[in-house]
């Protein structure tokens, strides 16, 4: 069936139609019709699959979307002209440039905690870009699944653009036929799968993964602002289960209490005295994640720790969002990612100590500073790797279109947003155009000593020997 | 680019990655290259040396980077000066180990590998402060006041797989590149030529920060050894069977990868407007095939497609300019070794093309030197059509019109490079409208290799990742998005709890409706 739907994408990317420029504007104009006109069943299908809050499905994936269109639309005649590059002395007279194509059928498998969002943005740049796309949105959003399966085809072209609905077996079937490039947004360990696969055909791939995303908390902020973002960035964003959500905060002991009293109150300011309640909290996704969640704090020396919230509805698939003070750090809770409401707070005693903390990790996709001090930004921003970094609040830098969003290391490779998106499912080809005029007979043999010198003076950008060159020295006998 | 001696057996073992039962490609995969594996150890493959010292190697490397040192702009200028120095002090040496292990004239040494390398070092040197300057970038309104930018950032650790046919160039290009990007480097040339090999390992050391740059010798069970590690990156430039298995393994470490492979360049040769251009034009497509280490170039001209009609003149031309050129067989590589010799020996005994052998075909096995031979319409399906060539036999596949080149070109595997010599613009533009490659260069051949602003690298078969020049850099470097913000300004719309007013006012924002928005906040318009 994948074999199928690649052959036809390949007919028509081969017989040019995803080429004109038109075409990809039409295509996006659409797409930005399809979601002012549907963003009613987008948010209802997202509350379905996630129970995600209204604000939320508008903030986080309809309103970035129909940006990254626009974006896109405007940016696509700049971005897809050929670029003049400076060729060489070596080369004179020659004119270069750099000229995009697209790679050709791409596919696109997207993640369940941003389900939208995660589909349409890199189907946008595949789309700015050229390419015939396949979506596999992800099965574990069923209602957005469904939603993409049933509206797309009523918006763009779907002989270039399909979606392909399913789980392992249809990955995995859309994992053995050859693609141009592979865009996948989930975790690292089908990252690794994903990533094998593409090797048997050469494939080059993006890998959005994760990571713990670590926020340090300095003691000279304004707390009562800094607790607050903190908190919208955690359970604000589909309550934790947010590639690039805060994972746990570092704080000195000293600060520790102080910081912890502004997150209880703040977290109360915002879900209530019984968050489960709260309509402006997502829930867990399904009853896996949700005892998944469940199972990090079962452990007697975990549930010791928690200082705030801990109430779970296992019905309604909810939990509150809990904070936690120094949990032993050989636990899971705080080795592997935790993608839910849990914050555990780690203490050291001077606060540069959390930046080898932070490094004593494997690379986030995400890290976050509040502090005034800029020493202590610049040796944050100097000294942690980390896919995004942004100071003084948490998660924004990826509504910044001008800003690459991805991961490094365990966090992934290959970044979009923007042009970013755009670059992603691009080649660039570089074009060199000589001319006659200039004929450098140095370069051929026989070679004398007098074409060597001329030669060596050519390739380290001599005009002398530029000049001695297109001048016709040495003189060839005929 | 072209074929290796070994392959590779990677260690993946799908239990470690929990693959659903359904994903067997993987393991066939992984059946495939341990038979292959056994089969070279079984046929007595290269013993390989300090194996065991490899773990250390890439420790101390690891610590090296960890230690910082390689993050200063001093480092990475003192080790880009010290590879310009050797290249200097060592440059006699340097043609000697190139002239033992393929034959290549001094001239040829400097053109394709010296010289481009000084070129490179200095172009690094003069642009490394620009490189490492943070980009800044736009901010939107609504997120005032912040800063952003784009915080290049090295990698770790990097390790570049280097090849056999320009053993120097391809093993100290990308070192540079990962240097300038701040990381610390380990480069394994190839042990195909084993003079080179042996001369980088023995010398470099000297000129660089040998705790951070390292030059690990060995064959297939060395490469197989490296890819057992983590990495931050690894660029490997070689034929696509071996790429494909290094990716395989990379992927268990989630190590991106770069690969530069090879594929089966083209040269579309329209007629020539003058006797002058069609004598350069044959220049350029000779330097561009024989004159490269005789052929055995990723980037070398692998065949030619030109019309029917201009044949008898384009062939007598080739002829004339060959004897000149190649009047002393000193002036020609060799091939690397008696594999190679036979496997291009064995293109041209095929009883289906020996027929179409139109110039040259002497061999010598001892001397390892083939005579640059022309051939006209071998079979399409015959080997020498079929693989890349990578030697100095020169097919020449006659069309009705030189604008069907197009959909040959289509049909075949993306190659590395597509060269065409003609002047006609509408069959230029449908060139590069409707082929792809890595590059496209008109009118000569192999020197868009030596422009810096260019980037080198493949697409489809041919490979993915780009370098030369700053992108050498950035093919080793991070791009860390950063963005800090002030405590000035609260838009406290962004926080629960959530209501219909609160997402009403974010519309306007986002929509920039800034007038709206403010209406909207007094309370003066729904």
């Amino acid at each position: 069936m994948a074999e199928a739907v690649v052959r036809e994408l390949r007919a028509s990317f081969t017989a040019g139609r995803t080429r004109p420029v038109e075409w990809r504007a039409a295509q996006l104009t659409a797409l930005v019709r399809m979601i002012e006109e549907k963003e009613a069943d987008i948010s209802a299908a997202l509350q379905a699959d996630l129970a995600k809050p209204h604000m939320e499905s508008y903030l986080h994936e309809i309103s970035l979307a129909k940006a990254s269109c626009k974006f896109s639309l405007k940016g696509m005649k700049s971005w897809t002209k050929p670029e003049k590059v400076p060729s060489a002395i070596t080369t004179f007279p020659s004119t270069a440039q750099i000229v995009p194509e697209p790679l050709g059928v791409v596919l696109i498998i997207s993640a369940w905690n941003y389900p939208f969002l995660l589909s349409i943005d890199p189907v946008i740049g595949a789309i700015a870009a050229g390419n015939a796309v396949v979506l596999k949105p992800s099965e574990i959003a069923p209602a957005t699944s469904s939603l993409f399966a049933k509206l797309l085809p009523e918006y763009v072209d779907n002989s270039c653009i399909k979606v392909v609905e399913g789980g392992v077996d249809e990955t995995t079937d859309l994992l053995e036929q050859k693609w141009d490039k592979i865009f996948y947004t989930g975790n690292g360990t089908i990252g690794r799968i994903v990533m094998t696969a593409a090797a048997k055909h050469l494939t080059p791939v993006a890998l959005e993964l994760g990571g713990k995303c670590p926020v340090i908390v300095d003691s000279d902020v304004d707390l009562h602002v800094a607790v607050k973002r903190i908190a919208v960035g955690k359970w604000g964003c589909n309550n934790g289960q947010a590639c690039i959500a805060p994972d746990y905060i570092i704080t000195t002991k000293s600060f520790a209490p102080e910081l912890v009293d502004s997150l209880k109150r703040v977290i109360k300011r915002f879900y209530g005295e019984d968050p489960l309640q709260s309509a402006d909290l997502s829930r867990i996704v399904n009853s896996k994640h949700f005892n998944r969640l469940t199972s990090l704090v079962e452990d007697k020396k975990v549930a010791d720790k928690i200082v705030y919230g801990g109430q779970t509805d296992e019905k309604q698939l909810k939990i509150a969002p809990t904070l936690l003070l120094d949990v032993p750090l050989d636990t899971a809770l705080m080795t592997g990612e935790i993608f839910g409401p849990y914050l555990p707070i780690v203490t050291v005693e001077k606060i540069e100590d959390s930046i080898d903390f932070i490094n004593s990790k494997t690379k986030p996709l995400a890290a976050y500073l509040f502090t005034k001090n800029k020493k202590l930004q610049d040796n944050f921003v100097t000294n942690v790797p980390a896919g995004g970094m942004l100071v003084n609040d948490v998660a924004l830098h990826l509504t910044n279109p001008h800003l690459p969003f991805g991961g490094v290391g365990e966090s992934g490779m290959g970044s979009y947003h923007g042009k970013f998106s755009f670059d992603c499912f691009t080649h660039k080809k570089a074009v060199l155009i000589r001319g006659f005029g200039g004929e450098a007979t140095a370069r051929y043999p026989p070679y004398t000593q007098e074409k060597q010198k001329i030669l060596r003076g050519l390739i380290n950008g001599s005009f002398i020997a530029l000049i001695l060159a297109l001048l016709g020295f040495p003189r060839e006998k005929r | 680019m072209g074929h290796q001696d070994h392959s590779f057996s990677c260690a993946i073992h799908p239990s470690s990655l929990h693959i659903h039962s359904a994903f067997t490609l993987q393991s066939e995969l992984e059946l495939e290259l341990e038979r292959r594996a056994r089969k070279l150890y079984e046929q007595g493959g290269q013993r390989t040396m300090a194996v065991a010292g490899l773990g250390e190697t890439v420790c101390e490397l690891r610590q090296a980077y960890e230690s910082g040192k390689t993050r200063s702009l001093a480092w990475r200028q003192a080790q880009l000066r010290g590879l310009l120095r050797f290249l200097k002090e060592e440059e006699e040496a340097a043609f000697a180990a190139l002239r033992e292990d393929l034959g290549k004239h001094r001239a040829e040494a400097y053109r394709d590998e010296v010289g481009l390398l000084v070129k490179s070092a200095n172009e690094a040197l003069r642009q490394l402060g620009k490189w490492t300057t943070p980009e800044r970038v736009w901010i939107p309104l609504v997120a005032f006041p912040a800063t952003a930018q784009i915080v290049p950032e090295p990698l770790g650790v990097i390790l570049v797989f280097s090849c056999w046919n320009v053993p120097l160039g391809l093993s100290l290009e990308p070192l540079i590149g990962a240097i300038a990007a701040g990381n610390a480097v380990a480069v394994k040339p190839s042990e195909l030529s084993p003079c080179t090999a042996k001369f980088i390992g023995d010398n470099i050391g000297r000129y660089v920060d040998a705790s951070a740059v390292k030059v690990v010798q060995g064959g297939a069970e060395v490469g197989e050894q490296l890819m057992e590690h983590r990495w931050d990156k690894v660029l490997f430039t070689g034929s696509p069977r071996i790429g494909r298995a290094v990716m395989a393994a990379a992927s268990r470490h989630l190590t991106p990868v770069a690969l530069e492979l090879g594929g089966k360049c083209p040269c579309i040769f329209d007629m020539m407007g003058s006797a002058r251009e069609l004598q350069i034009a044959v220049n350029r497509i000779i330097g561009a095939k024989w004159s490269s280490c005789a052929g055995q170039a990723c980037l070398a001209i692998d065949y030619v497609l030109v019309e029917e009609r201009y044949l008898p003149i384009l062939l007598k031309v080739l002829k004339s300019t060959l004897k000149r050129f190649f009047s002393d067989p000193d002036h020609m590589a060799r091939i690397v070794n008696a594999r190679h010799f036979e496997r291009l020996s064995n293109l041209l005994k095929d009883k289906a093309v020996a027929p179409s052998i139109l110039h040259g075909g002497s061999m010598d096995a001892k001397d390892l030197y083939i005579e640059p031979t022309i051939l006209l319409n071998p079979p399409l399906d015959s080997a020498i059509m079929t693989e890349e060539i990578f030697g100095p036999l020169l097919p020449i596949i006659t069309l009705k019109k030189i604008e069907d080149s197009v959909a040959f070109v289509r049909a075949m595997p993306k190659p590395l490079a597509i060269y065409a010599f003609t002047g006609d613009a509408a069959l230029r533009r449908r060139i590069v409208e409707e082929t792809s490659s890595g590059t496209v260069v008109f009118n000569d051949a192999l020197v868009q290799y030596a422009i810096d602003a260019l980037p080198f690298g493949g697409v489809g078969q041919s490979g993915f990742g780009q370098y030369h020049g700053k992108y050498s850099f950035e093919m080793f470097s991070h791009k860390k998005a950063v963005m800090k913000r002030g405590y000035l300004i609260e838009l406290t719309l962004r926080y629960p709890p959530w209501n219909e007013r609160k997402i009403n006012l974010m519309r306007r924002l986002y929509r920039f409706d800034y007038v709206g928005f403010v209406l909207s906040f007094l309370g003066l318009r729904r």
